[in-house]
């Protein structure tokens, strides 16, 4: 094999202008990618802007922002809880066994990400309403549990879950295929029950995961507007949480406590962030 | 004791197929091969891992083909030996009996004997996280054998450590087979490693297992427990 040249000495000096084609580089990433920081930036300083501090004062004062607040705390809060409960089994099946129909599950479990939360509320009250010859889901469970679902709270619960299972099976795909399958082949030939590998071995790795799935869900929740007012309806001291408070101030014409209260949102949301950057799977802030 | 008879096997592109070995109680066999022969396939098919197309696969004389691996017995200490980050040295060695539902008397008098014998007892209770390779080899070591196993298998188990550590690793070895008796199938493609730990080496190559005729220099050729004589095929039926 014959040897290669050695490179003509011009070759090795340094570029003539690539400092200068480096630093345009970096701009036009900090020009394109700022504009959109920018424009959130200026959403959140013309909010601030525009709310005057009696307007907090306000909401917190009124009866009906406390009791929206209080409901909207238990109801993400409850809804989180089962939609993690349910999401750890199905992404964990989703992660580690392979069966017939899995990529069809592995799609319909995608639609509440994708489809208007809009179109979520009105096919659950469709979904309650519908009747099958003489039986409707709603009238059965009014009759035989004495339970009453559209237009109360178990519908906000039920539509928050709806929206936000799906988001927690997708987090949790994500944790569980980045754990190692090796250790859990090591767990079963140690003698373990598939159970027991879940249990001691596959839960104990994915607590980050879990907190970011229940942190990620019940943010979403509390931010829930669409499937609410559909399935729920906003009633005043019935079925009004935070993000149906600030739709119905928007109506009487209160924009100031309409924005007061988006503001409170907002913090709930830039809190929920910083709790996900320091324990959850996005690392350290 | 482990055998193998006919034994076939798919593993993505490769097919392997009509595939016998034995291991004898108390030995020690090398299995070498180049990447991707098959031979972290043929382990995990022994630990019920992986599903067999053909063949079967016995255990101390018994049938296993069909068992679950978590019945098999088997001490597997994986190439990358997959320890369990959330738990101490000292849990990932009580993990196996106390899954089993021993009594936390019985099993920690005995996890404490495995760790002094592995020189792991310092490390009792810390992380397995920020250990040196030769400490985590150690506690990988500990925990298959704290289950009482029929067989071990130990996939490239010192692909990287150092000289000194490897000789070390060989020697402790050596100790824990001679007191357990339990047969052990070493995977190597480092053919120094295979002669160091394997009693006889085995080399899977084109789909065949095929035992390996070991050089050896006249100025050590005497009667060795670790280079001993190879036999001329391997039989299902044993020694």
């Amino acid at each position: 094999m014959s040897r290669l040249a050695p490179p003509p000495p011009s070759a090795l000096l340094p570029r003539r202008g690539r400092g200068l084609r480096d630093a345009c580089f970096v701009v036009t990433l900090f020009v394109v990618g700022g504009s959109y920081v920018l424009l959130l930036a200026a959403l959140l300083g013309a909010d601030l802007r525009y709310v005057a501090p009696d307007d907090f004062h306000r909401i917190v004062q009124q009866p009906e922002t406390q009791a929206a607040a209080r409901l909207t705390f238990l109801t993400s809060t409850v809804a989180a809880v089962i939609a993690v409960w349910v999401a750890t089994p199905l992404a964990y099946l989703l992660s580690r066994f392979r069966f017939p129909g899995r990529v069809l599950v592995d799609l319909l479990v995608d639609i509440p990400l994708v489809l208007p939360p809009l179109v979520m509320g009105l096919s659950l009250l469709i979904l309650f309403h519908v009747r099958i010859g003489e039986w409707q889901l709603e009238a059965w469970l009014q009759q035989t549990f004495g339970w009453r679902v559209t237009y109360e709270v178990p519908a906000i619960i039920l539509a928050q879950f709806t929206v936000i299972c799906g988001l927690a099976v997708r987090t949790l795909r994500t944790t569980f295929d980045m754990l190692p399958v090796r250790t859990e082949q090591v767990a079963r030939t140690l003698g373990c029950s598939r159970y027991q590998v879940f249990r001691y071995v596959v839960l104990p790795q994915a607590g980050r995961g879990l907190f970011t799935a229940f942190v990620v869900a019940w943010a979403r929740a509390v931010g829930e507007f669409g499937p609410i007012l559909v399935f729920a309806s906003a009633t005043r001291f019935r079925t009004e949480v935070l993000s149906t408070s600030v739709f119905l101030e928007l109506n009487h014409g209160d924009l100031g406590a309409a924005v007061a209260t988006s503001l409170f949102l907002l913090a709930v949301a830039l809190l929920t962030l910083v709790a996900l950057r320091l324990f959850g799977l996005g690392g350290r802030v | 004791m482990i055998e193998l008879t006919g034994v076939g096997f798919t593993a993505g592109l490769l097919r392997l197929h009509d595939l016998n070995l034995y291991v004898d109680a108390g030995e020690s066999v090398a299995l070498m091969g180049r990447s991707g022969a098959g031979k972290t396939s043929l382990i995990e098919v022994i630990c019920g891992l992986r599903p067999l197309d053909a063949g079967r696969v016995m255990l101390n004389g018994v049938d296993v083909t069909r068992w679950d691996p978590a019945d098999r017995r088997i001490g597997y200490v994986p190439q990358d030996l997959a320890l369990f980050p959330h738990l101490s040295v000292r849990e990932q060695l009580e993990f196996a009996p106390r899954m089993a539902g021993t009594s936390a008397k019985v099993y920690r008098s005995r996890c404490e004997q495995w760790g002094e014998l592995l020189g792991i007892r310092a490390l009792w209770g810390r992380s397995v996280l920020g250990l040196s390779g030769g400490e985590l080899q150690r506690v990988a070591i500990g925990r298959a054998l704290s289950a009482e196993p029929q067989v071990l298998l130990l996939d490239e188990p010192f692909s990287s450590l150092d000289e000194a550590t490897r000789l070390e690793m060989r020697a402790l070895l050596n100790q824990v087979q001679t007191e357990t008796r339990v047969a052990a199938l070493y995977v190597t493609h480092n053919a120094q490693e295979a002669r160091m730990m394997g009693q006889r080496i085995l080399n899977l190559e084109g789909g065949f297992l095929r035992p390996v005729v070991v050089p050896v220099p006249r100025s050590e050729a005497k009667p060795s427990s670790e280079i001993p004589e190879v036999p001329q095929s391997e039989s299902p039926s044993g020694p």
